[in-house]
């Protein structure tokens, strides 16, 4: 399947979709070293982000996370793309800055955990 | 969204590296918030100077962009970790000074005015009426918006930045007169006596407002002191980034809809007020959060004149404030008393859990909440109680 989204920082990438339903704070959630989602409660928690398409609605908490999402990539970590229903300014800021593809305006829940994902601008294909 | 040549030149990369990430952030943020273009500022301050709050992921950042960054407007700093200058007799470990003083310098070289202070209109740092501006540290934006009458958003560390080296932000939200209609109606039946009551009720209402703009009625008069503590409360309970105050706040007269409205009366301020309160003895006493003006200097001198404090006792401002405290005799009185002043910094953005403090006094509502979240204990007094209690057996 192909969706049409919109690119908020563009580039290409492909990747296995991990895939929150939840929204994702990189804050605190995140372990900026390992890539390791350390959030309580949430559905990911104990998995990595290194190398995957993060497909979750949208960003929560502190503006800190932009940094977090630049550590990550720093550290060789970071996901390959991010896909968001509806992006916000920490995740936006955090691509963009981190150079990490990002498209959102798309139907997350159409993207199943684990199916390789491409993305291409302001294209997911799946 | 639109942008003109030199905004596109900009993006292209052609004015380099650091103005090309900071235009690719604003066209960002433009898109996601539906601007039709962006406008121009005329003056930013930055969150994110804390070393505490950045970390290395941060330092990199800043470093990056202070290879060919350079700010086009008026920029002036949030407060950093620790003091510039006296951070050794502060208590701070090395390394963290390091690291702080690193970012301090990427921030020189990006051209920014190392004020280091939450109260950028008491430091030189004063918008105008109907000025946009792009600024973060919460407290601060809600002062500009709802007092001067300024246009800001709240924004993030990195949006600030890229509005600095830009010199422009994206119009949405706060810019346009649509946006800054109030959206929930406050009726203040208490009686707020002291800019702690305005804390008090700030904090309550922030929770209730979340990002929405209250329009409080019943407010007699207010100082500076009582609305930069209403400020700094709303935006630590809730999102909020502006307010009116009936009769007083220089737009509360644009027209607006019937608003559904709460009350705040003597039984919110007295349970609010207990809910901020932990138990135990305080060890670290702090005031300063938002930074102190100078009529507040002027009360601690009063107070605190011919006393000696027995415990740590932190007085918060910026240099400017403290500048102004020397020429007035107020700074000298202070110091004499045994009293800190904690330049560049305060409590919040301080380590201070890890100088080894376990509950701490303050009259402030915003820093018991994320004096809290450190993981610190904390006690909510007025001012005058905060002096009793740093001069308790001394």
């Amino acid at each position: 399947m192909k969706l049409k989204g919109r690119a908020i920082f563009e580039g290409k990438a492909e990747g296995r979709a991990l895939v929150s339903s939840s929204p994702v704070s990189f804050y605190g959630g995140v372990n900026p070293d390992t890539g390791e989602i350390v959030e309580r409660g949430s559905e990911l928690a104990g998995q990595s982000v290194k190398g995957r398409v993060l497909v979750f609605p949208h960003g929560k908490g502190s503006t800190v996370g932009s940094y977090v999402l630049y550590r990550l990539a720093k550290n060789g970590v970071a996901p390959c793309a991010i896909v968001n229903a509806k992006c916000e300014t920490i995740v936006a800021v955090g691509a963009i800055i981190s150079e990490i593809p990002c498209v959102d305006m798309v139907d997350v829940s159409k993207i199943k955990p684990d199916a390789p994902v491409r993305v291409d601008g302001a294209t997911v294909e799946f | 969204m639109h942008l003109t040549r030199e905004e596109e030149a900009m993006l292209a990369g052609e004015q380099g590296h650091a103005t090309q990430k900071a235009m690719q952030i604003l066209v960002a943020l433009g898109k996601i918030y539906d601007a039709e273009r962006l406008v121009r500022v005329s003056s930013v301050q930055v969150s994110g100077v804390s070393y505490k709050n950045l970390g290395d992921a941060g330092l990199e950042f800043l470093s990056e962009l202070a290879r060919d960054g350079k700010a086009r407007v008026r920029t002036t700093l949030n407060p950093a970790g620790m003091s510039l200058t006296d951070w050794e007799a502060q208590g701070i470990e090395s390394g963290f000074a390091e690291k702080q003083l690193k970012v301090i310098d990427a921030y020189a070289r990006l051209g920014a005015e190392i004020t280091c202070t939450c109260t950028p209109y008491l430091a030189g740092n004063e918008p105008a009426f109907g000025q946009h501006i792009a600024w973060g540290e919460s407290s601060a934006v809600v002062y500009a918006n709802s007092v001067i009458g300024a246009r800001t958003n709240r924004e993030g560390g990195p949006s600030a930045l890229a509005a600095s080296l830009t010199g422009r932000t994206p119009l949405y939200g706060l810019h346009l007169p649509e946006k800054r209609v109030p959206t929930i109606g406050v009726n203040v039946e208490a009686h707020l006596r002291l800019p702690e009551d305005f804390s008090v009720m700030g904090y309550y209402v922030g929770r209730a407002a979340k990002d929405g703009i209250p329009y409080f009625r019943g407010i007699g008069r207010a100082s500076l002191e009582d609305l930069k503590t209403l400020s700094a409360a709303l935006a630590s309970s809730g999102g909020v980034a502006m307010f009116h105050i009936d009769g007083m706040t220089p737009e509360a007269g644009m027209p607006h809809g019937n608003l559904e409205a709460l009350t705040f009366g003597r039984r919110e301020l007295s349970e609010t007020d207990s809910m901020l309160s932990d138990e135990g003895e305080p060890d670290f006493i702090s005031v300063g959060c938002p930074h102190c003006s100078l009529t507040e200097l002027a009360t601690l001198a009063r107070l605190l004149g011919g006393r000696r404090v027995s415990r740590e006792f932190w007085v918060c401002c910026s240099r400017e404030v403290k500048r102004q405290g020397d020429e007035a005799g107020y700074s000298r009185v202070i110091e004499e008393s045994g009293a800190k002043f904690a330049l560049d910094t305060c409590m919040v953005v301080a380590p201070i859990e890890e100088l080894g403090y376990k509950v701490v006094a303050t009259n402030s509502a915003k820093a018991c909440h994320y004096l809290r979240n450190a993981g610190l204990r904390v006690r909510f007094i007025p001012l005058e109680e905060c002096v009793e209690e740093a001069t308790k057996g001394g």
